[in-house]
């Protein structure tokens, strides 16, 4: 049964690492990137407020990013990069239930493709400009660098992108509902059919 | 995607669903909600600490409905206090087997109307008895999940939904899990009581190390018993045969190292009832029968809760 739980979980890494990237955009720090196919990559937006954008890819490559889309309000960024062959990650149709494990992936500190594991805690309410919208809080520790970062489902599935960090030990995600609505106001039509 | 990973995260949300129906919302405090868990359909156990007012009660089930309540009890010993709902609309919770180190759980809240909330975690150390400022825990979980604001007072749950114990923090910051078997018998007996009974035995001892010959006697490894340098007149002790000399090893089948595991012991339901106490004497086990008495003062009200008198 461990070895079960291991494989599981070895080839959920397996599947999401070659769409994580590094996304810097000239200042201190770096944030995370979600390749979604044909050359589009999911960050927050506050990762890409600085200079030119680079991403840097799974092998160590940086390639010049193009910020196609930005929503300050939902902190969410589209980046459109000249590799379309890059694999995509997965979206989750669903919300997860408090109590399902998460999984998040990043670079705190600088640490290239850190996991930290933990459940969802709660949905919690965010307010913009717009109003109110739901977010993820989970348990699953987060540092500067996991912004940006995918937090996934025990399937592999992205379920939010890593926001921020509340307290210290409070994690917040963007949801993945959020992200679709960000991604169909950006023309990104791809993604519909890779959501579903 | 089905795999063993998949299957697992599912099954901590199905014991979220299923403790969360037990899991209220305990308005007693002037600053956020704590949480409590169903022990009967109209008892819910929750953190003494966050009980700060005696009057004015409620708490919200799962499904949102809010029910007023009453104090049943305070046991600030072991930061737990039971409310006694005006209607039994709660669904209880049922027990765990005693909790093992490295077992994972998860903490669960509900500070708000939102919903119950939950953190990961496994069980990091089990301890026990510690004395702490407002008495002594006999046994104690440490978890390393995320004690949420609010969460004092909500169960700690396995991955069946089965309650493990008690979260709270003795108002401190402190995290502690009182174990389900404790929490359960603490609220049994102050939902019969509205307080916990302390025994009495009528002896003055100090702790002494077991000579060689009485450590091989008892066929244990238990360097120190209590050597009875007193014994009141007509005490339960006195009439039990406790003499002077006695060094007293263990109380209703149970070791007794010092006086913080007597105390333990000497707590509860043991009260008023005969147990077997062993003692050594003249290097030999003897096992006398004594009938619990119950400490002068601690009686408390019978029907309504008492305060902390602030």
């Amino acid at each position: 049964m461990n070895a079960l739980l291991q494989d599981a979980l070895s080839e959920l890494l397996a599947r999401i690492q070659p769409a994580l990237t590094v996304v810097r955009d000239g200042q201190r720090g770096a944030g995370a990137g979600i390749s979604l196919g044909n050359g589009w990559v999911l960050t927050n937006q506050h990762v890409v407020r600085g200079g030119p954008v680079q991403v840097i890819l799974e092998n160590g490559e940086a390639v010049d990013a193009r910020v196609v889309a930005r929503d300050p309000d939902v902190d969410l960024a589209l980046l459109e990069i000249p590799r379309s062959d890059l694999p995509a990650a997965v979206l989750a149709v669903k919300l997860p239930q408090p109590g399902e494990m998460v999984f998040a992936l990043g670079h705190p500190w600088g640490e290239r493709n850190f996991l930290t594991a933990g459940v969802l805690s709660a949905f919690s309410t965010a307010r913009n400009r717009q109003g109110e919208f739901k977010v993820l809080r989970s348990d699953a520790r987060l540092a500067p660098g996991n912004s940006g970062g995918p937090l996934l489902n025990a399937a592999g599935e992205v379920i939010g992108i890593n926001a921020m960090i509340v307290g210290g030990d409070q994690s917040v995600a963007i949801p993945v509902t959020v992200m679709r609505e960000f991604l169909q106001k950006a023309g990104v039509e791809v993604l519909a059919e890779a959501v579903r | 995607m089905s795999n063993i990973l998949v299957d697992l995260s599912n099954a901590f949300a199905a014991a979220v669903e299923t403790a969360g129906k037990s899991t209220v919302l305990v308005n007693a405090r002037r600053r956020m909600p704590a949480t409590g868990i169903a022990y009967a359909a109209d008892l819910v156990l929750t953190a003494d600490h966050a009980v700060e007012r005696d009057e004015d009660l409620s708490v919200v089930l799962f499904d949102g409905s809010e029910i007023p309540a009453k104090l049943a009890g305070r046991d600030p010993g072991n930061d737990l206090a039971l409310l006694r709902l005006e209607r039994p609309a709660a669904t209880p919770a049922t027990p765990a087997a005693e909790a093992r180190i490295g077992q994972l759980v998860l903490a669960l809240g509900r500070p708000s109307t939102d919903g119950v909330e939950a953190s990961l975690g496994v069980v990091s150390a089990v301890g026990g008895p510690v004395r702490t400022p407002r008495g002594l825990i006999e046994r104690y979980l440490r978890t390393d999940t995320t004690p949420y604001p609010g969460f004092s007072g909500g169960p700690l749950v396995d991955a069946e939904g089965h309650v493990v114990g008690i979260n709270t923090s003795f108002g401190r910051g402190m995290p502690f899990t009182i174990p389900a078997e404790a929490a359960w018998r603490v609220a049994e007996q102050l939902a019969l009581h509205g307080s916990i009974k302390r025994g009495y035995l009528g002896i003055r001892s100090q702790p002494v190390e077991v000579p060689e010959a009485g450590k091989k006697a008892l066929n244990r490894e238990q360097a120190t018993g209590l050597l009875v340098i007193g014994v009141e007149n007509d005490s339960p002790a006195g009439q039990g045969g406790l003499i002077v000399g006695d060094i007293l090893v263990g109380l209703n089948g149970h070791p007794v190292a010092d006086h913080d595991e007597l105390f333990a012991h000497l707590s509860g339901a043991v009260v008023g009832k005969t147990v077997p106490v062993e003692v050594l004497r003249g290097g030999q086990p003897h096992t006398l029968q004594v009938t619990i008495g119950e400490a002068p003062g601690a009686e408390g009200h019978h029907h309504h809760g008492h305060g902390r008198g602030k």
